[in-house]
């Protein structure tokens, strides 16, 4: 895993609450047996007037010039709720996200984005409605500083909290399966003392 | 408060029993007594590991099937398509190389994973049960701590057999009193997420308690804590009881002799402790629930049958109103209309919440009553059947209820997720409107443009002979 420390990008409005991970990348894409070729569906039933996805849909604001490029995703609560597929945020990944900022994300999918190494970020509803109408005038660039729990938008810092061992596992990029197998020792330890019928 | 500062929640129990290291500044590690897998998030997990040529820690912990791909009109592996079978076969080569029991097409044990897993007695009480699927939360009736994961924890399951877990907070619903009759488990659940909102539990574990709850078949508990995830819990529980030891007795994977009289007399040690407090607490009387349906396109987008479709102006809510619009829109449905003024084209009895034999004898008993009246499935109407595995299957052919279902114009279909998320081609086409005993309401759910209504079976198999919805208690 890449490690992450500071990372500076475009923002992209996304106005909608309860962004489920069926509309980030629908089920129909979901037959590969790789971790690649998702960023292109991302969001596919909005992003695309035709099911085939040849027509490119000019109301959805990820087509919209001023945001080509964005690598940071700003949208509203609970995002990623529903299906557990990790395919979710490995197409927001591949389509150049670092970075999501919403209120609340549903559990399963923001533990899958630390998992990858991306960071979802919680502001409060007031910090985000600020940050909207900020991207509703200017071409909005953020900078987000891991290691300080920081958002920077011109002169205004937003503070965010971070699990410490999230923390830990994005700055240092660590391959946490390898991580947990250094600790075989304690896992057998703990399944020697378990009742006969677990 | 000395007492309660020592009394545990079930929850609190089951995390405590299962911490395998917990130290600062580190994400305490948990035991996974059991691993549930699938074609379409392990795929991934098992490249990873032979990428890093690590072995599957506990194979035997392991059970695999095939659900979310599969054809329900043939158990041949092609017939869903190249890519349906081209994860099928990488899931049959994955389990053969490292040395996992898979339950593929044809086999008796197969079915989908949330339905197989219980009816086989792979769901004990007292365990953690994690799969690559949100909708793992059902395996809580039993009171197990059960959730779904992505395909990078899969594989961390796979290599070292715990998972790194931060404690959620609790929150107790408790549902007081008798049902009305005709009101299903489903019913129950959905009157809940109406009153949560689809984010109500999000950092939560739930548990579901009072005598409505306790008064549940193993079945129904299970359709409760099937849509935990769809109020955004980590995880629903319902405390283990002689009804769900009766179930699991004799199960072919359940503990036998004296293992088993162990288990149990641990089983019962897990329900909370009376003065345990809880950080969220939310009581529902029974007799206040009635048939519930989706109108919008998230489950808490409910009402009741007997009400209209709501008006963005029923909400003060910025962003619920919002909501109500843009889901009138996409639903095509008018504010103030009449629920049981909503006609259908299409309904699906099956899902992971809705396929196990009780659901299908509740749906075949209300289609039986309309055949006595000379009543079949409307004209206007494909209505299909899928049951949740092939044991369910060759219960309800036993049973009789393929034929109710088949003589009424319902086609009866091989098990698997189906239309629950159409990624077979059992799919919805745009602007069709299902009536749906399935989960998600979401938008594009059973097909691009399609509009799905969330009901219980007893109300989907109505709705499918009337061409419309129907108040079954008026």
């Amino acid at each position: 895993m890449e490690k992450f420390t500071t990372h500076t990008g475009l923002v992209v409005p996304l106005d909608a609450a309860n962004v489920d991970t069926d509309q980030i990348i629908p089920k129909q894409f979901l037959q590969k047996t790789e971790r690649i070729g998702f960023g292109k569906h991302l969001f596919h039933d909005r992003r695309y007037l035709d099911a085939s996805g040849n027509e490119s849909n000019p109301e959805f604001v990820l087509n919209k010039p001023q945001y080509q490029g964005a690598s940071i995703l700003l949208t509203r609560e609970n995002f990623g709720c529903g299906s557990s597929r990790e395919h979710a945020p490995w197409a927001l990944e591949e389509y150049g996200f670092k970075v999501i900022i919403a209120p609340s994300f549903a559990d399963i999918f923001y533990g899958n984005c630390i998992n990858i190494g991306m960071l979802p970020i919680k502001l409060s509803e007031k910090e985000i409605n600020e940050l909207f109408n900020k991207t509703d005038t200017n071409k909005l660039s953020l900078t987000i500083d891991l290691i300080n729990n920081n958002v920077s938008c011109g002169n205004t810092v937003y503070n965010f909290s971070l699990d410490s061992f999230h923390q830990y596992c994005l700055e240092e990029g660590i391959d946490s399966v390898g991580w947990t197998l250094n600790k075989l020792e304690t896992i057998k330890a703990f399944e020697e003392k378990m009742p006969a019928w677990q | 408060m000395s007492i309660s500062s020592k009394a545990k929640t079930m929850y609190e129990k089951l995390w405590q029993q299962h911490i395998v290291e917990e130290k600062a500044g580190e994400t305490p590690l948990l035991y996974v007594d059991r691993h549930l897998i699938h074609e379409v998030t392990s795929p991934q997990a098992f490249a990873n590991l032979k990428f890093h040529n690590r072995p599957v820690r506990h194979p035997e912990r392991t059970i695999a099937t095939m659900d979310h791909n599969i054809s329900t009109r043939s158990i041949k592996i092609d017939a869903a398509g190249e890519g349906a079978a081209n994860q099928l076969r990488t899931l049959e080569k994955n389990c053969k190389e490292f040395g996992i029991e898979l339950f593929g097409m044809g086999h008796k044990n197969q079915g989908i994973v949330h339905v197989m897993g219980p009816e086989l007695g792979l769901t004990l009480p007292g365990t953690i049960i994690v799969c690559g699927d949100s909708h793992t939360a059902t395996h809580g009736a039993f009171g197990a701590l059960a959730f779904g994961i992505g395909t990078s924890e899969v594989e961390h399951v796979f290599a070292t057999q715990t998972l790194r877990q931060t404690k959620a907070k609790t929150m107790k619903i408790e549902v007081n009193g008798q049902v009305g009759s005709g009101i299903s488990a489903k019913d129950i659940i959905l009157a809940i997420i109406g009153k949560t909102g689809s984010a109500g539990a999000t950092g939560y574990v739930v548990e579901y308690c009072g005598s409505a709850i306790e008064a549940l078949s193993m079945e129904e508990r299970m359709t409760v804590c099937n849509m935990s995830i769809e109020f955004g819990a980590k995880a629903g529980l319902i405390a283990p009881d002689q009804t769900t030891f009766d179930y699991l007795q004799g199960k072919e994977y359940a503990p036998k002799g004296d293992i088993w009289q162990l288990a149990v007399s641990d089983w019962k040690q897990l329900k909370t402790d009376q003065d345990a407090i809880f950080d969220s607490v939310l009581t529902l009387n029974a007799e206040d629930i009635k048939a519930q349906i989706t109108w919008g396109t998230t489950p808490g987008q409910v009402t009741s049958v007997d009400n209209v479709v709501p008006s963005p102006d029923d909400f003060t809510d910025p962003i619920e109103k919002e909501s109500c619009a843009a889901a009138l829109t996409y639903m095509g449905l008018t504010a103030g209309t009449k629920i049981t003024d909503i006609s259908i084209n299409k309904v699906f009895i099956g899902s992971c919440t809705n396929s196990r034999i009780e659901d299908l004898r509740a749906a075949a008993s209300i289609v039986e009553k309309y055949q006595a009246q000379g009543k079949s499935v409307s004209t206007n109407v494909d209505a299909i059947v899928v049951p949740g595995s092939y044991r369910v299957k060759e219960q309800a052919e036993t049973e009789g209820l393929d034929k109710i279902f088949s003589n009424a114009g319902f086609e009866w279909r091989l098990p698997g997720c189906s239309m629950c998320l159409g990624m077979n081609d059992d799919v919805l086409k745009e602007g069709d409107r299902c009536a749906s005993t399935s989960n998600r309401n979401f938008e594009g759910r059973q097909g691009r443009g399609s509009r799905t209504h969330l009901v219980s079976p007893e109300l989907a198999a109505a709705s499918a002979i009337a061409g419309h919805f129907v108040d079954l208690n008026s």
